[in-house]
């Protein structure tokens, strides 16, 4: 096999490495990740979600859209539910960022959201389980959901091609009557 | 060979997934979370036009760009196989497969034409937004309508796809001689896939020319035999290793480009490269095929049907002939003496569709099941009673046997759980508020196949049990279903098994679709469990002095760690004994599961629905909601209700999209699709979706898999949208034929 086609035929440069991976001016800003302080450089168009999946290997939290349409991102930015796909990362200096990984406790301990999600059978093929999981605690936590109906309309930012929504809502019911019904 | 009979503890009962811990913490990693050393990113550069040449690719920007490495294109892609079916895959319908940077024609319009490869995700997609191409356009149809007359009946049958059956009677003669007719023309719109998780491969380099393939796929040995095919490799080269799937629902079927253009960055760089498509990138491959369809049904004034006409015309693409089953269906479902039923092909300029969950059924069953009601109303005739007096026990399309089939018990159970008894047939006799309330229902069947797999069982003298195949998980449960199967066949718990799937070094595995993988691959670990069983029972009566000298293997049973005489078990040896005793500390087997070539002579097997649905119509703004589902199924053995039923519920949430919004819209002058995105492209989302019930009902079948198995990947989606027509039909009067139901027909 030749050595670069690719490169001959098009008359490009040389594919040498080009130095730190994309050499952009890059800015420097401390994320708390999952309850751990980090010094970071993010180019200025690093999207969240980007910097979490492919320079963090925070894989956790998924890419369905890019687009703020599906939710499969959805992180706790400072306690509230986001899209990580439609922030980028250096907009949020001195930020604390919660993903699914972080969840769980330190002894991987499940937390309730995701012991119910197991139970009620909430998801089928797991890609969008993290968004809905983040969303899910969140929407705990605002206090604003009671009824089913709320339920379904306040998660209806996370989509699930599987259909799982029903063991969902289940999911979620379960948690919110432990709690007593209202956020913590 | 018959089940060894043992405690079924696991089998049969409701059970948390066991790979739901990977999935709720997000350590479950899909196809472009895997990472390399000096891993490369790959992005894609799609066609603007739908048919033509490309003339020129100006690359020299994107080459220049900061970590760009590579622009792959037609001009300069390296060497692949020649021969067309070379690219051809396990489940390719006739024809020549699209070859990605094949030559300078353009096919359809969002083909790949070009691949950035860069030291970053971010340096590719500014790369590719840097390559420019143009075209020289040539004039293109993707208009089904316009090619109507040019209709043809594909001169080559896709294997696996029974064509529709030659005509019995005289179809048309007993149509105009009877007494009760309907007859209607109906539309089935273009539908994406749409997996949350996009399509993806990670290609790991890992030196010596042999490559890491990490593929989105619902077949990994179909990938690995494409990639070796197409690059010559040696299939030894080629690991393709997919343990998440994060939906698949056909998209995974065939190899997608991503696949072809990663593997090919990577040969030619000789390192690792991800190539991920975007959500819109997930708009220029696989889709459901947009439809038309005529059906004329002729009856007895008291509804029996005397004549069934079918014909359907569903678009394709230039290059090859997709097939799926869209008329068989109302002949398979009644009895009917008078049957014509075909379905033609009509070429587009589009890529070549493919199968999208149920393919063919909802599309057939949303005409057939539509008619049905309208005979319904034509005659006066319950919907219900009128599919019990046209009920048929044959497959009359084959002219065999069912292996089972209680769709009678499912009508009966599903009306009586939904209060169909309670319903006023008049349209329009139902109302709160502003909503007009209509109840419809439908019926579903699915072929049930079991399909040649294999399976390996490894126990271990500390009790631990490994299953291992070669097939995936897609969302379906699998790895669940097999650990259960695994778990009762030695008495274990759940805890102790290991399922191991999505790897081409497992044992054989077709690709992952059409509702057989749990008959299937359940059977193949059934078969090596049982060959473990009766080599560790050996061992076991080895033993000096062995409790069970001169039992029988089938008066023993394998629980808690040991193998005990069943009748009396303070008589038994433990695992570990056994083992000792027969010097072993491991013990492997593999089988493979067959179809009864003599059953399939004879029977066919179909899982069978029928699907009550109550909708609200908004009757100023034409919102239909869906408020109540009962699906009522036969089909066969469950394994585990848990799963089951989570599977049957995300086929009627299909159906609610398929009936109420999902369409992908084409602009004919483009000759491209518009809402190539999910703002624009609706599925439903938690709102749409109310109260779904699932019942199972019993049914006995050993026939159709040895461990009696149907399959339940399609048979929630299959009746839906009829369903949901029908219901809409009840609550507004209008009989709406052109899917989806979206508010301006609704209003219109
Ligand atoms: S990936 Fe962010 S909303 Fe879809
Ligand atoms: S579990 Fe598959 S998309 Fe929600």
């Amino acid at each position: 096999m030749p050595d670069n086609p690719a490169r001959a035929a098009t008359g490009g440069p040389a594919p040498a490495r080009l130095g730190p991976a994309t050499s952009p001016q890059t800015v420097a800003i401390e994320l708390t990740i999952n309850g751990r302080p980090r010094r970071l450089a993010v180019a200025p168009w690093t999207t969240l979600l980007d910097l979490l999946r492919e320079e963090l290997d925070l894989t956790g939290t998924k890419k369905g859209c890019d687009h703020g349409q599906c939710g499969s991102c959805t992180v706790l930015l400072d306690g509230q539910r986001i899209n990580a796909c439609l922030v980028l990362a250096v907009m949020k200096d001195g930020s604390a960022v919660t993903t699914v990984e972080g969840l769980s406790g330190p002894d991987g301990a499940l937390h309730p959201m995701q012991e119910a999600f197991i139970e009620h059978d909430a998801f089928q093929c797991g890609y969008c389980t993290p968004g809905q999981i983040c969303s899910a605690v969140a929407l705990v936590e605002e206090g604003r959901a009671r009824a089913p109906d709320e339920i379904r309309e306040l998660m209806s930012g996370n989509i699930c091609r599987c259909g799982a929504y029903p063991n969902i809502v289940a999911a979620i019911q379960q948690v919110l009557a432990s709690n007593g019904g209202a956020g913590r | 060979m018959p089940p060894i009979p043992n405690a079924e503890t696991h089998v049969g009962s409701p059970r948390s997934r066991v790979d739901g811990r990977a999935k709720v913490t997000g350590g479950a990693r899909y196809s472009a979370e895997f990472t390399a050393p000096d891993l490369a990113h790959g992005y894609v550069v799609n066609s603007t036009v739908a048919k033509g040449r490309i003339t020129g690719i100006d690359t020299a920007a994107a080459l220049a760009a900061p970590g760009v490495l590579a622009v792959f294109t037609h001009e300069n892609r390296p060497r692949t196989a020649w021969f067309s079916y070379k690219y051809q895959d396990e489940v390719a319908p006739p024809g020549t497969p699209f070859r990605p940077l094949y030559d300078d024609k353009v096919v359809y319009s969002g083909q790949p034409v070009a691949l950035v490869v860069a030291e970053s995700f971010d340096a590719a997609r500014h790369g590719a937004s840097l390559v420019r191409v143009s075209y020289q356009a040539e004039a293109h149809e993707t208009d089904l309508t316009s090619r109507m007359g040019e209709a043809y009946e594909p001169p080559k049958k896709r294997s696996g796809i029974s064509p529709p059956p030659k005509p019995r009677g005289d179809a048309p003669g007993a149509y105009a001689d009877s007494p009760v007719k309907v007859s209607g023309g109906y539309w089935a719109a273009y539908e994406h896939h749409n997996p949350m998780e996009p399509h993806a491969t990670t290609v790991v380099w890992e030196g010596g020319g042999k490559l890491l393939v990490h593929d989105k796929n619902q077949g990994v040995l179909n990938a690995q035999s494409y990639v070796s095919s197409v690059f010559g490799l040696g299939k030894d080269d080629v690991r393709v290793v997919t343990p998440f799937v994060g939906g698949g629902f056909g998209s995974g079927l065939r190899p997608q480009y991503q696949l072809f253009l990663a593997v090919m960055a990577a040969l030619e760089l000789r390192r690792s490269v991800r190539v991920v498509l975007t959500r819109d990138q997930m708009f220029t491959h696989v889709y459901r095929p947009n439809t038309f369809q005529t059906v004329k049904l002729g009856a007895n004034p008291d509804g029996t049907l005397r004549s069934i006409q079918h014909h359907s015309v569903t678009g394709t693409s230039q290059f090859e002939d997709y097939q799926e089953v869209v008329v068989n269906w109302t002949g398979t479902l009644y009895h009917c003496d008078n049957v014509e039923l075909t379905q033609k092909l009509a070429k587009l300029d589009t890529y070549t569709p493919g199968d999208m969950r149920a393919p063919g059924a909802p599309t057939g069953l949303f005409a057939a099941e539509s008619a049905m009601d309208e005979l319904a109303y034509a005659t006066g005739v319950d919907p219900i009673e009128l599919r019990l007096k046209n009920y048929t026990e044959h497959d009359e399309n084959e002219g065999k046997q069912f292996s089972s089939k209680e769709l009678r018990a499912c009508y009966e159970v599903g009306a009586e759980r939904f209060g169909w008894s309670e319903r006023n047939p008049e349209p329009r006799s139902m109302r709160e508020g502003r909503e007009l309330i209509g109840w419809g229902m439908a019926s579903g069947a699915w072929e049930a196949q079991m399909m040649k797999t294999s399976a390996r069982a490894v126990l271990t003298a500390d009790g631990k049990l490994e299953v291992a195949c070669a097939t995936a998980d897609i969302g379906t449960g699998t790895y669940t279903i097999l650990t259960q199967i695994g778990a009762d066949a030695f008495g274990l718990r759940m805890e102790d098994v290991t399922t191991r799937l999505g790897d081409t070094t497992l044992p054989y595995s077709p690709v992952e679709g059409g509702s057989w993988t749990a008959a299937s691959a359940g059977t193949a670990v059934q078969l090596a469990c049982e060959a473990v069983r009766e080599k560790l029972f050996k061992h076991a009566q080895k033993a000096s002095g062995s409790p069970l000298a001169g039992a029988k293997l089938d008066a023993v049973s394998f629980a808690g760690g040991r193998i005990e005489v069943t009748a009396d078990p303070d008589r038994f040896v433990t695992i570990a004994d056994a083992m000792r005793a027969g010097g072993v500390d491991r013990l492997e087997a593999e089988e493979t599961a067959n179809p009864s070539k003599i059953d399939q002579l004879r029977y066919t097997g179909y899982t069978h629905s029928a699907i009550f649905v109550e909708v609200r119509v908004d009757e100023e703004l034409g919102v239909v909601r869906v408020t109540r589902v009962v699906d009522a199924v036969a089909a066969g053995k469950i394994l585990n209700p848990k799963t089951a039923r989570s599977q049957v519920v995300g086929g009627i949430v299909w159906g609610i999209g398929m009936a109420l919004e999902e369409e992908t819209l084409p602009d004919h002058n483009l000759g491209r699709f518009m809402n190539h995105n999910l703002a624009e492209y609706h599925v439903p989302v938690a709102a749409d979706v109310q109260g779904i019930e699932v019942i199972f009902v019993d049914e006995h079948d050993t026939k159709v898999s040895p461990i009696g198995v149907k399959g339940l990947g399609e048979i929630g989606i299959v009746g839906t949208a009829a369903a949901i027509a029908n219901a809409i039909y009840h609550a507004t009067g209008k009989r709406i034929r052109d899917m989806p139901i979206t508010i301006d027909k609704v209003l219109g």
